[in-house]
């Protein structure tokens, strides 16, 4: 993984910008003892790591705009932090840049019920949120399974997901405003308390930006009152395909579950293992679908659910009885990851979305390239909206086993794209997909989305050698090249 | 206006800006033009007419997924979907008859340009939340695309959300994806009678904070609306919960049955109950639900013969006012105060769109970074120019 080369220039001024950056946050907010940026180095890709040249935490919207400016001023780059939790390297730090750190923004900072809304600062974790407003019967519907670490300001980055996308949304469809400082030093909002802000959407620009378009300093999310009542129902099928088919008659039918998720055999042997849910272990392909709402909605549904998958041929249908057989069968789901660390040194979790339709293909195309690769691939994924978490076993202290682990990566997320799909559902570019974005898009796609970039950060300095294969400058970007004196094309239709 | 083109295919789309960019002429962008009376008056050199593009692309039921070209009529894309029990959630409204035209015109792309939404933007969102991948023309006549077909996508920015509500001043798009869902079984309102405009959005509040999942909820004068939409035991249960819940308000209450309610929900939706003046401006003004009251005596005290009923909880609010040479933009604006939210200026004559902000105006740090993303798109300006001004 190649990122910018460090620019000398700047970190022979390094004692001059930590002086500057002391002078803008006083007392511990400056880092810059290798023992003290120690935590920074990475983040959940911990594969790759760096030190940063210095870290700062500021507490204040007011010093995040003093620390931007003298960044733009000085062209030095800078790296956003949240909770450090992302999986594609998003807040990785740069060696000769600032790791901007806003876990000190951590205080909700208004809980309107009325409103149904909660203005909280970026720092706060996704479950603080909710944690928050739990006990009066609300939540903060998007649910990363990092939430109890992630921050909201991360979230905002990311646009992360989780289980209950599909009938929920992600990020992007539950924020209602923000407050973010530009690199130029401005602060501006976007929404607020009401609907859809004026003007163009940057609330919706901003979201699942990665952090290199501005730094949020304030979040309005929407709150949702809590379903009174979730089921889960667990279901086995003799042959993926026929799982695959049943996520399909499902949401045909009309229904719209809380959460949908597809284990395969050896995923499901894995979570059987570490927590004992109750798994069958015959199936090849396991369901877990979780239907939310009013009970007797809920109970209609369950039956509904469980007739489609008698009609596919299902071999196990079980149904939650209780809360706690609920977050049974949740557990193995849940653990999924953490079970696959159990029987392989590493694993990298990869994030291709495709078409549901698209499923059973892909599947086996996978198979075939483990094989090839000679690296197990263990499946789990959201199956109602599509989006895959293969995972490849391999040994990081094998170097041949790492390579063809990247390349078996590579591959798989080529797959997706040659199916209708794209490289990331919910994990993010950052560092890890970045050389991959041109399978999805053309150089023409890229340049517009730099071009966007250049609108908020005309010097490249916010969060660079993320998302981007190959940084253009602004200035080369923004030529337009016009002929003059073209004759209109004659064969459009003109009246 | 001199004359207009009509692309056949995306090629001579690209061809037809690239040609514009060349030449240093502006367009006028339009699908079916049911909406041109929305927004600032234009003037263009040539009109870029979409119809030419039109038609469906591909609709997979069972992927919640329809993706068809740009000038495709909204009728066409609702009767596809209802065949298959399914929707646009975000319900886009019909404002023809509003605006002076006749109903049913307009096209999907044209909803997703205004960021429509009808009375189910509280629970399902607006048209920017359904926009899943789009492929059209920049202002440098390049083809690029942004988003996919799929539901959870996070690969390289959101631009979807940029273009959606943009009034067609960043891109000319040829092709859209857009997330459907399924429609419901049954649809039920219960009405809550003679509620003043203060205990009505506090009513809808409760009622929205409810674990009952009220999908709309509308205040007009004398009749206070709470829409439950689902399979019908579902509905019967909530409607049950919700007559209890409600029973604080004190207010004589009323069912309507799902057809009834498709009609009322409609008519809340395209704005039916301020046609009735014709010659009234119309604005429409969204804040935070409890705030609605407040605002809306504030525009009284300074303006007699106001006219409105609320969306959205109270979030939404659509405002008639008698016809002025200023469509009262100051006094409108000047209610929100520091409540946040925004006035757009939906319904008046050419001549005072000219002159007022039809679009709230942004403090000076937005509005520049606001130029730059539309100078990132268009830099010379060529799509409907001045349109949001």
């Amino acid at each position: 993984m190649e990122m910018p080369p460090l620019d000398p220039a700047i970190l022979a001024r390094r004692s001059d910008i930590v002086a500057a950056l002391r002078a803008i946050v006083p007392g511990e907010g400056v880092i810059d003892d290798l023992d003290g940026m120690r935590p920074y180095e990475c983040d959940a890709l911990s594969a790759y790591r760096q030190m940063p040249m210095v870290v700062v935490l500021p507490e204040t919207a007011a010093q995040v705009a003093a620390i931007l400016r003298y960044c733009q001023d000085n062209k030095v780059k800078v790296v956003p932090r949240g909770g450090g939790t992302s999986l594609s390297g998003g807040s990785m730090p740069i060696g000769d840049g600032i790791l901007l750190a806003m876990g000190k923004f951590n205080r909700v900072l208004e809980i309107d019920y009325a409103n149904r809304c909660a203005r909280v600062q970026p720092g706060v974790t996704n479950l603080g949120v909710t944690k928050a407003v739990e006990h009066e019967g609300f939540y903060y519907a998007p649910d990363p399974s990092s939430q109890i670490a992630c921050s909201i300001g991360g979230n905002v980055a990311e646009n992360s997901g989780g289980v209950h996308c599909l009938k929920y949304g992600l990020t992007t469809n539950n924020l209602l405003g923000i407050e973010m400082v530009l690199m130029n030093g401005e602060i501006v909002r976007l929404g607020g308390k009401h609907l859809d802000a004026g003007g163009y959407d940057l609330l919706g620009l901003m979201t699942g930006s990665e952090g290199l378009l501005g730094v949020v300093t304030e979040v309005t999310v929407r709150l949702l009152r809590k379903p009174s009542t979730a089921r889960a129902v667990l279901l086995g099928f003799p042959t993926e395909a026929g799982a695959a088919d049943c996520v399909a008659a499902v949401i045909a039918s009309g229904i719209i579950p809380g959460g949908m998720e597809m284990m395969d055999k050896d995923a499901t042997k894995c979570a059987e293992a570490y927590v004992g849910a109750g798994y069958p272990l015959d199936a090849e392909g396991l369901l877990i679908v979780e239907l939310d709402g009013p009970p007797v909605e809920v109970d209609y549904l369950v039956e509904r659910v469980a007739d489609i998958a008698k009609g596919r041929g299902a071999t196990t249908i079980r149904v939650s009885h209780d809360e706690q057989e609920r977050v049974l069968f949740w557990a193995g789901r849940k653990a999924a990851f953490p079970a696959v660390g159990q029987i392989s040194p590493d694993y990298m979790c990869l994030d291709g979305s495709v078409p549901r339709g698209k499923l059973v293909e892909v599947l086996a195309e996978m198979r075939r390239l483990s094989k090839q690769y000679g690296l197990r691939v263990v499946n789990v994924f959201h199956a109602g909206d599509g989006n895959l978490h293969p995972l490849i076993l391999f040994d990081a202290n094998d170097p041949d086993e790492l390579r063809r682990c990247e390349e078996l990566g590579a591959d798989i997320l080529r797959l997706c794209v040659r199916v209708g799909g794209v490289l990331t559902g919910e994990h993010g570019v950052g560092i890890e997909k970045r050389d991959l974005m041109g399978v999805q898009f053309t150089e023409i796609d890229l340049d517009q989305q730099m071009r966007v970039k250049c609108a908020f950060d005309p010097d490249h300095l916010l969060n660079p050698g993320k998302v981007f294969p190959q940084l253009r400058r602004c200035a080369e970007l923004g030529r337009l090249v016009v002929t003059q004196n073209r004759l209109p094309f004659p064969d459009i239709p003109r009246f | 206006m001199t004359s207009t083109i009509k692309p056949r295919d995306a090629k001579e789309l690209r061809q037809a800006v690239e040609w514009a960019l060349n030449e240093g002429v502006t367009l006028d962008v339009r699908g079916e033009g049911s909406k041109l009376a929305l927004g600032k008056p234009m003037q263009c050199d040539q009109m870029l007419d979409l119809s030419g593009l039109s038609g469906i692309v591909d609709y997979a039921p069972e992927e919640l997924v329809v993706t068809l070209r740009a000038g495709t009529p909204m009728r066409e894309v609702e009767a596809l979907l209802a065949q298959r029990n399914q929707m646009l959630a975000f319900e886009p409204p019909d404002l023809g008859p509003l605006l002076g035209r006749e109903p049913g015109q307009g096209t999907l792309v044209g909803a997703v340009m205004g960021n429509l939404a009808g009375s189910r933007r509280l629970s399902a969102g607006a048209a920017r939340d359904h926009l899943l991948g789009f492929s059209g023309v920049n202002g440098r006549g390049e083809a690029f695309k942004s988003g996919g077909r799929v539901m959870k996508n996070v690969t390289g920015y959101d631009l979807s959300k940029v273009v959606a509500g943009s009034w067609g001043t960043l891109a000319v798009l040829d092709e859209v994806s857009v997330k459907v869902l399924p429609a419901p079984d049954q649809t039920a309102t219960l009405l809550l009678l003679g509620l003043d405009d203060a205990s009505a959005v506090r009513a809808m509040c409760s009622a929205m904070g409810s674990p009952h999942e009220v999908s709309g909820a509308a205040h007009l004068p004398g009749r206070t609306a709470l829409r439950l939409e689902g399979v019908a035991p579902s509905v019967e249960a909530r409607l049950k919960g919700l007559r209890e819940l409600m029973a604080d308000a004190g207010a004589k209450m009323q069912e309507l049955g799902t057809l009834e309610s498709r009609t009322f929900w409609r008519e809340v939706r395209d704005v039916t109950p301020l046609n009735a003046a014709p010659d009234a401006v119309v604005w429409k003004i969204s804040c935070p639900p409890t705030e609605g009251p407040a605002i809306m005596a504030r525009i009284e005290a300074k303006r007699s013969g106001a006219q409105a009923y609320y969306d959205w909880s109270g979030g939404l609010i659509w405002l008639a006012l008698p016809p002025s040479d200023d469509a009262d933009h100051v006094i409108v604006r000047g209610a929100l105060g520091a409540t946040g939210g925004h006035a757009t200026l939906i319904r008046a004559p050419q001549s005072v769109r000219a002159a007022v902000p039809v679009f709230q105006p942004q403090p000076a740090a937005l509005a520049a970074l606001a130029g730059r993303v539309k100078e990132s798109f268009d830099p010379k300006g060529l799509f409907n120019p001045g349109r949001v001004g």
